[in-house]
């Protein structure tokens, strides 16, 4: 029962912050914004927890909300915010957001209707799955792992570029 | 004890965690407080004064004449500032050095239960992730002020504390490549039976304490709050109790990081005499061994408090090249380094 009704208001608090980050009928704040987005990402940590998976609710935390989330609040602060406040929203990228929303709802909606509906047994539990998650990583899905972090790589030697005006 | 048996599993884990709550607040609190005195008296000490010595034998009732004069001085909000972040900011610097405190093992059994609020397998991975939430209490609060000098402060230590958690981050990697767990409590059963890390890992010991200093902006790195520079930085705006929590949030940082260099370099609640490192039998054994906590807890807190008024501050340049060049290379080069010797030995 308590895990239940964890789960609806945390899930209500997912969606609500969520859609205060977009449209917030209050405040046109970058900075309100990004705090509702930390909000956001504890829900979501917080949602894993409810699914006994502390590691990647801790991860979630450190990661999203702690460091991403800072620097972004970080770079927010130095631009001009009035001029942002006073921005109208443009119809094309309404347009747009919505198109990418039904996409994305689209492919969220077949994803769950081809996963099988009766999920295999657990193999061992969740709780310390740190161990278990690393040899999955570095042994079953090494490819796909060094794949994503050389992306990573690629955007930051990208942003450097971008922002650098004149290389040395 | 009777009673507690009879009620039902989730009652008795309900309120012996608040139980241990209420006691590591009352422990902690107190330690604050007493950090602020022992503070001013060490600093007055060093530079030759006499210190506060008139409230009370020795000025030893002083906390609780500045805490009053806090609480009893005028709550002004200055009207150009950003009202809901202004009352948030103090808050958001507080609630993250306790909440931190819930995974620390502050002994090792009472009876039979463990001295932990909560024995998380992840244990330092939810401190890392809670410590790193604390910059927004200072990032808000130089945003909220909404003026030049809270503001610089603000972004300043938002840089300082991101960079010097990367470094931090990494050094503790080492710690957790020796024992190969990331429970507090299996940190230190480890320490217990091998000897304190801080033998096998003297160089993460180094960084962290490094860090931990600029975590908690305290002297060599305060320069959130620069007095000759920003007058105060992130903090220039508050008056009264809001004022008094950005205060006994830094002093609460630091008993959170000293709680943690101990917990992960220097045997937690162990010492390696008198079968002091093994989970106590008796009560007072128990009590005891939270004894030896608090009292490395309590070393700690002196170095912090030393540090601050035998050195002068870095130059805001200096800070992030050795935040950047020095520690992150070190760091990556220690986990390298201990990975090489651990195959090695395997």
């Amino acid at each position: 029962m308590i895990p239940d009704l964890a789960f609806y208001l945390l899930a209500a608090l997912t969606l609500l912050c969520g859609f205060l980050v977009v449209a917030n009928p209050l405040s046109r704040n970058p900075v309100t914004s990004a705090m509702f987005l930390v909000l956001t990402i504890a829900s979501l940590a917080g949602l894993f927890v409810l699914l006994r998976a502390f590691f990647l609710a801790a991860v979630q935390v450190l990661v999203y909300a702690g460091a991403v989330m800072v620097l972004f609040l970080f770079v927010i602060m130095l631009l001009d915010l009035g001029a942002e406040e006073r921005r109208a929203i443009k119809r094309l990228g309404l347009l747009a957001g919505g198109v990418s929303v039904a996409a994305l709802a689209v492919l969220v909606r077949t994803a769950i209707h081809e996963s099988p509906r009766a999920l295999p047994p657990a193999g061992p539990p969740l709780e310390g799955a740190t161990g278990s998650l690393g040899e999955l990583l570095f042994r079953q899905y090494l490819l796909p792992f060094e794949i994503v972090s050389v992306l990573l790589l690629v955007a930051m030697v990208g942003v450097i570029l971008l922002s650098k005006k004149d290389l040395k | 004890m009777n009673w507690l048996n009879q009620l039902s599993p989730l009652a008795q884990l309900i309120l012996l965690s608040a139980a241990k709550v209420v006691g590591a607040i009352a422990v902690v609190m107190p330690i604050v407080a007493y950090a602020v005195y022992a503070e001013r008296r060490i600093a007055s000490f060093i530079q030759d004064r006499v210190g506060p010595n008139r409230v009370g034998p020795f000025g030893l009732l002083q906390p609780m004449a500045d805490g009053l004069k806090l609480f009893l001085k005028e709550d002004f909000v200055p009207a150009h500032v950003r009202k809901v972040y202004f009352w948030l900011a103090p808050a958001i610097v507080m609630i993250p050095s306790l909440v931190t405190l819930a995974v620390i093992p502050f002994g090792s059994q009472l009876g039979h239960e463990k001295m932990v609020i909560a024995d998380l397998n992840v244990g330092i991975l939810y401190t890392f992730g809670i410590v790193s939430l604390g910059v927004y209490g200072i990032v808000l609060a130089g945003y909220a002020a909404n003026s030049k000098y809270p503001f610089l402060g603000g972004l300043r230590s938002s840089a300082q504390m991101i960079s010097y958690e990367v470094a931090m981050g990494m050094s503790v990697i080492p710690v957790f490549l020796i024992i190969g767990d990331l429970n507090l409590s299996a940190v230190v059963s480890h320490q217990a039976e091998h000897g304190w890390l801080v033998c096998y890992a003297p160089v993460s010991f180094g960084i962290f304490l490094a860090a931990a200093f600029a975590e908690t902006n305290r002297l060599p790195f305060d320069l959130p709050e620069a007095e000759q520079e920003l007058a105060g930085g992130y903090n220039i705006e508050y008056s009264s109790m809001k004022f008094g929590l950005f205060f006994m949030g830094e002093y609460a940082n630091m008993v959170a990081a000293s709680a943690m260099m101990v917990t992960l370099f220097f045997g937690g609640w162990t010492l390696p005499v008198a079968g002091l490192d093994r989970p106590a039998t008796t009560l007072a054994l128990g009590l005891a061994q939270i004894a030896i906590f608090v009292a490395k807890l309590l070393v700690f807190m002196g170095l912090f408090i030393w540090v601050r008024w035998m050195w002068p501050r870095f130059r805001y340049d200096q800070l992030m090249d050795l935040g950047w060049k020095r520690f992150v290379p070190l760091a990556l080069a220690n986990i390298v380094v201990t990975a090489l010797v651990l195959w090695w030995r395997a």
